[in-house]
């Protein structure tokens, strides 16, 4: 018996290498610290009540947010342990098949379970607010595309410890991520920690749609909206439109692992090219999906720093919704060295250089916003600036890229690497940070510090280009992506070797910011943000106080015009002591809210459960999870009693301590 | 600033009191939102349609369509799941009307034929695993498998979801609530009839052709 129990833990655990035991022992001094926490200071009903079952999108936004930030964390340390296994020849820090799992590991944290969740959550906490809505759409679908997209996260995670990490790089092409080659159960992992998550990003896609479309407060015309509720809706096109996909290819890729089924095997007529087209099919667009975003963060900062109203309105609509359309027809450029000719080669190589005009047009509305504006230089335009010039030469290289006959050259090179970092880090990571910076005293109520923000902003620009640039060289020099170590006859030490320097800022960046977020909550009674209105803003979200209460607004505003808070503050000033409000007028009356539900985070359990069960092949699991889930759904449907007013009485005391609505 | 609100309804250019009071109306929101939901799934049958077209050549020697398809079997099927679409119309008109007990019959009797629907495709599925054509035979049969079981798949969840529909009526009535339960559910039986013609064409009609 104990035999047996030993062989299963064997195989169950991951062992063998001193890196995991310390993760093992830091992930279980963790919980257990948690866990006596919060009992001592008697939280658990609190986080039940106030968080884990919330409908509420701007906490279903703070957990994105700081999910995001500890994913962060992680595919961060990924990153790090690969610059260090690079930083010199011949280095054997990593072992092969550990350095395989980490740069999987790192790309798909990073793209799926950071820069998504980090989105979502800036979608959360500011749509609403910013279109004048008391909360998406549909609340509890939303409270469940969190949770769904939680379980996920946790179950890829779970693959560090348990069982094995997936190595068949970020998209798990096959043959490689088929069962032949790959037996273990880290190739499963992925397919169910993204599978859930996935279906968890397509709901919010839809749950962001009809909330922009439909909920807008009375006279926001579309044409009036701001850039971010913009640049989510054409995001949230793109989602809609390529996650399907990726939920289709990983059933696909799964029922080949789990039923022997032949779509991309080698053998029984199966087509490994099939799944490369199909996954980038929903790869490319994910690429805009979460840069769009960015770009609608980017507007409303540079207006707001700028004092000035957007440059080209109508054109940044237009690029951005012509951008989410092309987005689907360039994903043959990930792959020109396919074989598939001339004709499709060239085809695509000029959809993906026309992408090129769209986001220029962006650039020089920017660039114009600016132009003779009364700039001021807090943290969120900083990043807005760094971005720029960063965005610009990223997206060059990617014009280089999209060139068919020279990228059998760079593809699969530390060029493309060095390309897809540079945009992806200057242009979403550092759009969602100046987001963050920018909405964080809407967030929480009180403002970070500026100095420490702007340490970890240089830290992490000069980080950047001392740890990207030397890699286009390397590309250049013939150095291909997934190396593991290479030999002192190459060449290529001294750029790693700055490269890994390079990381390494990036990593102390990191760190000023996670001391710039506990100084603020140290500190918070001394910044806090009173007016509501910190950096005297020009959109909605501005004229509420900071945190928004839970209902947002006390009454729904009336908006006839874009940038309408900056108007409304204008007619204030001009009108003097007589001036009356017009963006919020008439009585206050009890406001239609939605209850508080277990199912969400009960559902994503289920999920976990099911999607265990199938990486193990252990059919008790999936069918105790899906028969769960079901449960869960028939439950929900059942119940119709899911809302409930504030009255009246309430709003006004909540207005009040705020200094509104006192009459 | 914001604290200087006026309890008093300003005139204001362009926006009538009507829009004022005009709340987002959530069963149309909800209906909506299941309309997109429908456009993502389109997209996840055209993903297997696509993989199906490509792959259906590649029998690895094994059975093709043309051996394996008996037309007879699914023409039957075909007329029940159009006729079931058939009578889940009837139900919606009922439900117009504010026949509670029509609508459920109606109801009923969809579900009714559409597990008829899923009994014969199991019988099929059967038929086809004892004469050794499954799942891993080839990329044709895995492509075919997967293609037209989600179709069954999708099937199955509206007849557990019609029947939530039906026990929901009986005790709630039609309520503007049901009503839009009703109407998705309706929407949804429509799309996979959409969806089976196309199954039916692509698949069978193409295939022993």
């Amino acid at each position: 018996m104990w035999e047996k129990v030993k062989s299963f833990a064997s195989e169950f655990f991951v062992t063998g290498d001193p890196l995991i035991y310390g993760a093992d022992v830091s992930i279980g001094l963790t919980l257990i610290a948690v866990v006596v926490g919060m009992t001592y200071f008697k939280k658990w009903n609190w986080l039940w009540r106030e968080w884990l079952t919330t409908v509420d999108h701007k906490k279903i936004g703070i957990m994105y947010i700081l999910s995001a930030f500890l994913m962060l964390f992680r595919g961060g340390v990924d990153a790090l342990l690969m610059r260090t296994q690079l930083v010199m020849p011949e280095m054997s820090f990593l072992a092969p098949d550990h350095y395989n799992q980490i740069f999987t590991t790192h790309g798909v944290i990073m793209i799926l379970f950071m820069a998504m969740p980090f989105m979502f959550g800036l979608f959360n906490v500011m749509v609403p607010l910013q279109i004048g809505a008391r909360d998406v759409a549909f609340p509890f679908l939303n409270s469940l595309s969190f949770w769904l997209f939680f379980a996920g996260a946790m179950l890829f995670n779970l693959s560090f410890v348990i069982g094995g990490s997936p190595d068949a790089g970020w998209l798990a092409y096959p043959p490689y991520s088929e069962l032949m080659y790959n037996p273990g159960v880290g190739q499963d992992f992925y397919i169910w920690g993204i599978q859930i998550s996935g279906i968890g990003s397509l709901m919010t896609g839809i749950n962001f749609i009809v909330t922009i479309l439909k909920m807008r407060a009375p006279g926001m015309k579309l044409m009036r909206m701001p850039m971010f509720p913009w640049s989510v809706l054409s995001s949230c096109i793109a989602i809609i439109f390529s996650f399907p996909i990726l939920t289709a290819t990983l059933a696909l890729l799964f029922l080949d692992r789990y039923a022997g089924a032949h779509f991309f095997t080698l053998d029984g007529g199966g087509n490994p090219m099939m799944y490369i087209n199909l996954i980038w099919m929903w790869g490319h667009p994910e690429v805009y999906i979460i840069v769009l975003p960015a770009f609608g963060i980017f507007s409303e900062i540079v207006s707001t720093f700028s004092k000035k109203k957007l440059f080209g309105y109508k054109s940044m609509v237009y690029a951005m919704m012509i951008i989410s359309v092309l987005s689907f027809l360039v994903w043959a450029h990930h792959f020109f060295t396919m074989g598939s000719g001339a004709d499709v080669n060239a085809f695509f190589a000029l959809t993906t250089m026309l992408i090129a005009i769209p986001t220029g047009v962006k650039v020089f509305n920017w660039l114009f916003t600016m132009f003779r504006g009364k700039i001021t230089f807090e943290t969120p335009m900083l990043w807005t600036i760094g971005f720029i010039p960063c965005f610009v030469t990223g997206g060059l290289t990617g014009v280089l890229l999209s060139v068919a006959p020279a990228d059998f050259q760079f593809h699969n090179s530390y060029f493309l690497i060095a390309h897809f970092h540079h945009v992806i880090i200057g242009g979403v990571v550092f759009g969602y940070f100046a987001g963050l910076y920018y909405w964080w005293p809407k967030l929480f109520g009180f403002k970070l510090n500026e100095r420490i923000g702007k340490w970890a902003f240089w830290f992490w620009n000069i980080g950047f280009y001392l740890c990207f640039m030397p890699q286009y060289v390397l590309g250049l020099m013939g150095m291909t992506r997934r190396v593991v170590s290479y030999s002192w006859d190459k060449g290529w030490w001294e750029m790693n070797l700055v490269s890994t320097i390079g990381a390494a800022l990036m990593g102390i960046a990191f760190l000023f910011q996670v001391w710039q977020i506990a100084h603020g909550v140290k500190h918070s009674a001394a910044n806090r943000d009173t007016t509501g209105d910190p950096w005297n803003g020009r959109t909605l979200e501005w004229s509420i106080p900071s945190p928004a209460p839970y209902y947002n607004f006390a009454v729904l505003p009336q908006v006839s015009s874009q940038d309408e808070w900056w108007e409304e503050k204008q007619r204030m000033e001009q009108g003097g002591a007589k001036a009356q409000s017009q963006l919020y007028t008439g009585e206050l009356e009890p406001i239609h809210m939605p209850k508080n539900s277990a199912i969400p985070i009960l559902m994503s359990a289920c999920c976990f459960v099911a999607g265990f069960g199938f990486v193990f092949h252990w059919l008790w699991f999936v069918i105790a999870g899906i028969s769960g889930l079901a449960i869960c759904m028939l439950k929900h449907s059942f119940n119709h009693d899911t809302d409930y007013y504030i009255p009246v009485e309430e709003i006004r005391s909540s207005e009040a301590s705020t200094g509104r609505w006192k009459n | 600033m914001a604290s200087n609100h006026s309890a008093e309804p300003a005139l204001h250019a362009g926006i009538s009191q009507e829009e004022h009071h005009d709340h987002p109306n959530l069963e149309e929101m909800r209906t909506f939102g299941f309309w997109i939901y429908l456009m993502t799934d389109v997209l996840i049958f055209g993903t297997f349609f696509a993989a199906y077209i490509v792959l259906r050549g590649n029998t690895n020697g094994g059975p093709g369509p043309a051996e394996l398809f008996e037309l007879n079997g699914i023409i039957v099927s075909t007329f029940l799941l159009l006729a079931s679409s058939y009578t889940c119309g009837l139900a919606v008109l009922a439900m117009n009307k504010g026949k509670k007990q029509a609508l459920m019959v109606w109801l009923a009797l969809t579900a009714i034929l559409g597990a008829a629907f899923i009994g014969l495709e199991i019988t099929e599925f059967t038929h086809l695993v004892q004469e050794g054509a499954t799942m891993g035979t080839s990329a044709f049969l895995s492509a075919f498998y997967t293609l037209v079981g989600t179709h069954g798949l999708h099937v199955c969840i509206g007849l557990i979801w019609m029947v939530a529909v039906i026990l929901q009526l009986a005790s709630k009535g039609i309520t503007p609530v049901m009503k839009r339960k009703v109407q998705t559910i309706s929407l949804f039986w429509h799309f996979l009839d959409v969806v089976w013609i196309f199954v039916f064409t692509v698949v069978y009609l193409m295939g022993v052709s």
